[in-house]
């Protein structure tokens, strides 16, 4: 097995889940300004979610497929409507406080949903059943999966189909119109609140696909799922630069490329020394490095901006 | 249906606005009728951008009433009086940087679904400003000033707006361009559009105005028709210089 091809492969998977979470940070900062904390915490609840729904779907005698399918779309529903109450509840209000405000405000709700799901689904690992052909296929001496191949092409579709949203639509015009000015936007008869909520709920139906994807590529799910991805998601978006969508999934991809060959070699130049249970250590490196030498990230153009 | 408030378009008393401490607006009347051109005048400070974007729905005034089309104002959210007709070109033009000038011009129907009418409404705005036609795919943020001011009232023209508030217009303009952005607004002028238009530059507002109001600290100090403003001692030492 030729290690350095399977470590793209498994970098492209992961990186494809930071690319979709890291655009629901993107869209929020781009539209308010506001570094929306609790998006990880809604990737968990679309993991969750689509969980308790497929395990239900199962149990009536429903096929894995439909099932899946059908634990996908509630879970999008779900996220989307969570999404929305989010904003409506926590951000909104607070539209024209001090930037800290919101901020302290995201961590505080990232714990309600995270003590909430806690008592929900209980603090144990929750096996994700493997509802897709298990087959795997050989691809330049490392090996890719079918559910890795379905993760990628549908990340694909969903990041080409935001894209065209955002840059050939009546909606993507105002949405941009509205991240840039919104009171001009006003002026041309946009209602930004409902843009704005618009955007949470598009992010939130990327972070439920994610969710879905996450666990059933690793076959399990749990109530603290949310956070370490949610902060590598963030990541990635900073790294790509924050605010430009481009940026979210260039950044994605790369972070999930780094995380994965850092953890393929890292025992490697440390001798044995250190294992690939070390990944996060890149992603946090990254994040550093990007924070101290490019603040505005690879794509993006300037930062603070707004204040 | 005599009443003042049903008669003229815009139909404005003893508006106050204040923002925190200051006061931008002291008690402001105002009316522009059907098919009027409207200059209001003033120095700065004076509370015009204040006026305008409380009549946009952008500001919240503290008192007064503001009936448009014999409505009050005030039952409207702000983003649901472009419908109504009422567009304002922003001080500073306010294009939006990062769209396309033709996604700035759709932005300006945004609240249209009239489809094959926008785009002749497009057409005729590329008619009126040829440069904007052959910069349509650009980044609006890339365009001269003059051509901004171009845009904007480009995007204001999309809205088929019924009375159209432009708020200083040919601010940092070269006079050729001046000249030719006046020029536009005697146009849509002439096409019926009714205008409120702010101006520092007082002298060619009053000349291409029917009536004017100088507005001072919040408050409207004179009205007249623009021909007798245009003459008056008092207006010409403040705003004209001599
Ligand atoms: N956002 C604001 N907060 C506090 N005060 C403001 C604000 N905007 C305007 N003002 C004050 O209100 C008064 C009127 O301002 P306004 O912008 O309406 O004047 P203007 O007549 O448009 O002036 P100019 O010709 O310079 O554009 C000024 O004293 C200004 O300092
Ligand atoms: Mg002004």
């Amino acid at each position: 097995m030729d290690t350095f091809f399977q470590q793209i492969i498994n970098g492209l998977v992961q990186g494809s889940v930071y690319a979709m979470v890291a655009l629901g940070y993107t869209m929020v900062y781009g539209i308010l300004g506001l570094i929306n904390f609790a998006h990880g915490e809604v990737v968990m609840v679309g993991a969750m979610v689509a969980l308790s729904v497929i395990q239900l779907s199962i149990s009536y005698g429903l096929p894995p497929i439909l099932a899946l399918l059908i634990g996908l779309m509630v879970s999008i529903a779900a996220c989307m409507a969570l999404g929305y109450s989010i904003e409506r509840v926590a951000y909104r209000p607070l539209r024209k406080a001090p930037r800290l405000a919101p901020l302290i405000t995201a961590i505080g709700v990232s714990m309600v949903l995270q003590t909430l799901a806690m008592i929900i689904w209980g603090r144990e690992y929750h096996a994700f059943p493997s509802l897709l052909p298990n087959g795997s296929h050989i691809l330049f001496g490392a090996i890719i999966t079918e559910v890795q191949i379905l993760i990628i092409l549908v990340a694909l579709a969903m990041m080409g189909g935001l894209l065209l949203l955002v840059h050939r639509t009546r909606l993507g015009r105002a949405m941009r119109a509205v991240a840039e000015d919104p009171s001009i936007a006003t002026l041309m008869g946009v209602n930004t609140n409902s843009v704005i909520s618009t955007t949470f709920m598009l992010g939130s139906a990327l972070a439920a696909t994610a969710g879905v994807m996450i666990s059933a590529n690793y076959g399990i799910a749990h109530y603290y799922m949310g956070s370490v991805l949610g902060l590598k998601a963030f990541t990635a978006a900073v790294l790509g630069g924050i605010g430009n969508m481009y940026g979210a999934m260039v950044g994605g991809l790369l972070l999930g490329l780094i995380e994965s060959l850092g953890a393929g070699y890292i025992g490697d130049l440390s001798g044995g020394f250190l294992g690939s249970h070390y990944q996060d250590v890149f992603s946090f490196f990254v994040l550093i490095s990007v924070l101290i030498f490019r603040p505005s990230g690879l794509l993006g153009e300037r930062v603070a901006e707004r204040s | 249906m005599t009443t003042p408030e049903l008669k003229s378009l815009l139909h404005v008393r003893n508006l106050k606005m204040s923002y925190g401490g200051i006061q931008a607006l002291r008690g402001v009347d105002l009316d522009v009728a059907h098919g009027e051109l409207i200059a209001l005048i003033g120095s700065n400070g004076a509370g015009k951008t204040t006026l305008l974007k409380v009549l946009a729905g952008l500001l919240q005034p503290a008192s007064g009433t503001v009936h448009y089309r014999g409505t009050p104002l005030m039952h409207h959210a702000a983003h649901q009086l472009v419908q109504e007709g009422l567009t304002l070109v922003p001080e500073g033009r306010g294009i939006f940087a990062r769209l396309t000038v033709k996604e700035n011009l759709q932005m300006g129907s945004y609240c249209r679904s009239d489809e094959p009418s926008i785009d002749r409404d497009m057409q005729n705005v590329y008619e009126l400003f040829p440069r904007l036609f052959e910069r349509h795919k650009q980044l609006a943020g890339t365009l001269s000033g003059g051509e901004q001011q171009m845009l904007a009232l480009g995007r204001a023209l999309m809205s088929r707006p019924t009375l159209l508030m432009l708020d200083e217009p040919s601010m940092g303009l070269a006079p050729m361009m001046v000249t030719k952005i006046f020029e536009t607004i005697q146009e849509i002028s002439a096409r019926g559009v009714s205008i409120l238009l702010v101006e520092q530059n007082a002298k060619l507002a009053l000349e291409v105005a029917q009536r004017g109001y100088v507005l001072e600290n919040g408050l409207i100090t004179s009205s007249d028709s623009a021909a007798k403003l245009l003459v008056s001692p008092a207006v010409r030492q403040a705003y004209m210089g001599s």
